[in-house]
């Protein structure tokens, strides 16, 4: 791609002698050419970096003053609310960073559905995403537990027991993960150790999750590959150049996204009980189970699935399957479309209401995961979990079925 | 596409936790947290009336001086009276494990208790105080059903009846339950100086359960004009450079 030979002089000129940094970043942004159609859609993978830059630093900071440990951990976070200089506004965009995202990533990987991202030749960089949810899952779940209140306590105490359903090892496995009989000191102190490592690991997925974008090329809304018509220089004639033009675009983009997260971190950043909620305002009590216990929004649709499902054989297994289906099942996204095409755009009308269907499926069920059970919750969760579940499962039917629009050669406005 | 957004939104609508505990609607506590002498004479009360039992073990006495506007002073001597510093922690000094044995339940904390229940709750106890001589104290609470806590504002409020409706309940026989309170008898106020007092510990328990909280809002305009002014330059410069895409 760089074919620009000329070696800068002086201090650049040292460097790109022994790293190629010119190269880097000629590769990646001044000469990476991604499809000049992209439309607001495309906002949310850089602010999903963002989002990581924003959860890494002010975790960071929050480290310096939390201290790992039962009969500390509630006092530690009053302290930093109260004590610490900034300590409140680091704290509140931490608490906030963590649903915003959450938000961010469940927009940019329905940003997929629609454009068909995860089709030949994106199916890795669909699969690396997926990890990537799985890893910001098993970090929002590990960091829940450290205020240490009981909202903290007593949903991990709920998801750790999931561990105990898996039959014959699900006693001794459950005990391994909390390195307890119940949720302790020592299950606070290692839950602390991941949280603060698996971010790290995220960021390195993050990386390869770019390198593998930046192989295959950008996808854009018409879902028609940029590279098949080059000019003489090899330049795809729909491409432009990502920096500049996509750079000054995305801080548009972060400008609105951060009035958004101020408004939340500054006005109502309990957020009415949904990014903070109430029960967690009182200290972990291991002998006081709350009224109702729920976890965080974005795990609700999980949740509302694994109780939709009843029990079998005097055992919660089958939901705890059913749920971890529900993610493993996006995996198999890549081959379970059969479609000629790949954006919704030339995408028949059947694949329209699936999609529409899906997502509303998704917002139910995070609405019902929130709600104390009730007869006819469970109902609903059923039938949500039931059309969830066929989105996938009758994808190679109605993506061969319908009649698609014709596929233009090049990209449209 | 805009299902979605629209669908996303739904996500950001603060679910309404269920407010009142015992089924009694909550009374509104129209707190202020502008109103720096109802502030201080709520800090005067809670010293006075609750600390004895409850600690607020989050709090500072010099930071609630500062935030309130009392001198040092004052401070030391109408608010301090365990013997404590300015700069610790507002501890009650009675021992949590004989206050155990005596409640049956431990005291708790109240430095949080309008965040995990709220202004309205906490305002809605404070007058919710009735004789039942089927409790070991001689109360219960219409939010709070058999508390353990004694009425310690009996001397001001007086005490009030409980009202009953009847209902049958599930099996056909008649049901008492306690909808309301009766006015107090025998207090040292009135029912609106009770209505007032309790209202100022309102809305001091309310500042306290976060000190930062107008000063967070302050903040919160400057950053969102900020912002604004920011989205101006960043539009405008994102349609310069894009002006010769076609």
């Amino acid at each position: 791609m760089s074919n620009d030979t000329t070696t800068p002089g002086g201090f650049l000129g040292w460097i790109d002698y022994r790293f190629p940094l010119t190269k880097v970043w000629n590769e990646h942004l001044a000469q990476y050419y991604a499809p000049k159609n992209l439309n607001a859609w495309s906002f949310f993978g850089s602010l999903a970096l963002l989002a990581l830059v924003i959860q890494i630093l002010t975790g960071i900071w929050l480290a310096m003053n939390y201290k790992p440990a039962a009969a500390d951990a509630f006092a530690s976070v009053e302290y930093i609310m109260r004590d610490v200089n900034w300590g409140w506004l680091i704290r509140y965009m931490h608490s906030t960073g963590a649903s915003a995202f959450f938000i961010v990533i469940y927009l940019h990987m329905f940003r997929a559905l629609l454009w068909g991202s995860y089709r030949k030749p994106r199916e890795l960089l669909w699969i690396i995403g997926l990890v990537i949810y799985l890893a910001m899952m098993a970090t929002a779940f590990f960091g829940y537990l450290l205020p240490w209140g009981q909202m903290s306590y007593w949903g991990a105490q709920v998801i750790v027991n999931l561990f105990a359903a898996v039959p014959g090892i699900g006693e001794d496995l459950s005990v391994w993960v909390r390195g307890d009989y119940v949720i302790s000191d020592t299950t606070l102190n290692r839950f602390f150790a991941f949280h603060f490592l698996l971010p790290f690991l995220l960021a390195a997925l993050v990386f390869v999750h770019i390198v593998a974008l930046h192989k295959v090329g950008s996808n854009n809304p018409d879902g028609i590959e940029i590279k098949a018509k080059k000019d003489a220089n090899g330049i795809p004639l729909d491409g432009i150049p990502f920096h500049p033009y996509y750079t000054v675009k995305d801080i548009v983009g972060v400008v609105v996204f951060l009035a958004i997260f101020s408004a939340i971190v500054f006005f109502a950043p309990d957020l009415g009980g949904l990014f903070l909620e109430a029960p967690n305002f009182q200290p972990a009590d291991p002998l006081k189970t709350p009224e109702h216990i729920a976890p965080v929004w974005y795990f609700t649709p999980y949740y509302a699935m694994l109780r939709a499902v009843p029990p079998m054989f005097g055992s919660q297994f089958p939901g705890v399957v059913v749920m971890f289906g529900a993610i493993i099942i996006m995996f198999f996204l890549p081959w379970l479309d059969r479609s000629p095409v790949k954006s919704m755009r030339y995408k028949g009308q059947l694949s329209k209401i699936a999609l529409g269907i899906f997502a509303v499926s998704f917002v139910v069920l995070a609405y019902l995961g929130l709600q104390p059970a009730s007869d006819l919750g469970t109902f609903f969760a059923r039938v949500f979990t039931v059309l969830y579940f066929l989105f996938f499962l009758l994808m190679p039917i109605y993506t061969k079925l319908e009649a698609t629009k014709p596929v233009p050669e090049r990209v449209t406005k | 596409m805009r299902k979605l957004l629209l669908a996303s939104l739904f996500l950001l609508v603060p679910a309404l936790a269920p407010a009142a505990g015992g089924g009694v609607p909550l009374e509104d506590a129209d707190i202020d947290l502008k109103d720096q002498a109802s502030l201080q004479r709520g800090a005067g009360y809670y010293v006075n009336y609750c600390m004895g039992c409850h600690s607020l073990g989050y709090m500072r006495y010099n930071r609630l001086a500062a935030d309130l506007g009392i001198d040092d002073a004052t401070l030391r001597q109408s608010l301090i009276f365990t013997g404590a510093k300015p700069g610790d922690l507002m501890v009650s000094t009675m021992n949590p494990v004989s206050a155990e044995k005596w409640f049956g339940t431990a005291v708790p904390d109240l430095t949080l208790a309008t965040r995990w229940r709220n202004p309205d709750w906490v305002y809605s106890y404070l007058k919710g105080f009735y004789a039942d001589p089927s409790r070991p104290l001689g109360v219960n609470n219409l939010v709070f059903p058999n508390v353990g806590m004694p009425h310690v504002l009996a001397g001001l409020q007086g005490l009030a009846q409980p009202k009953f409706e009847e209902h049958k309940g599930p099996d056909g026989a008649p049901v008492k339950t306690v909808v309301g309170v009766e006015p107090a008898q025998g207090g040292t106020m009135t029912a609106e100086q009770y209505d007032a007092f309790a209202r100022d510990l309102t809305n001091f328990l309310t500042y306290v359960g976060e000190p930062i909280k107008l000063e967070r809002q302050r903040l919160g305009i400057w950053v969102l004009l900020f912002l604004a002014v920011l989205f101006v330059a960043a539009y405008f410069l994102k349609k310069e450079y894009w002006k010769d895409v076609h």
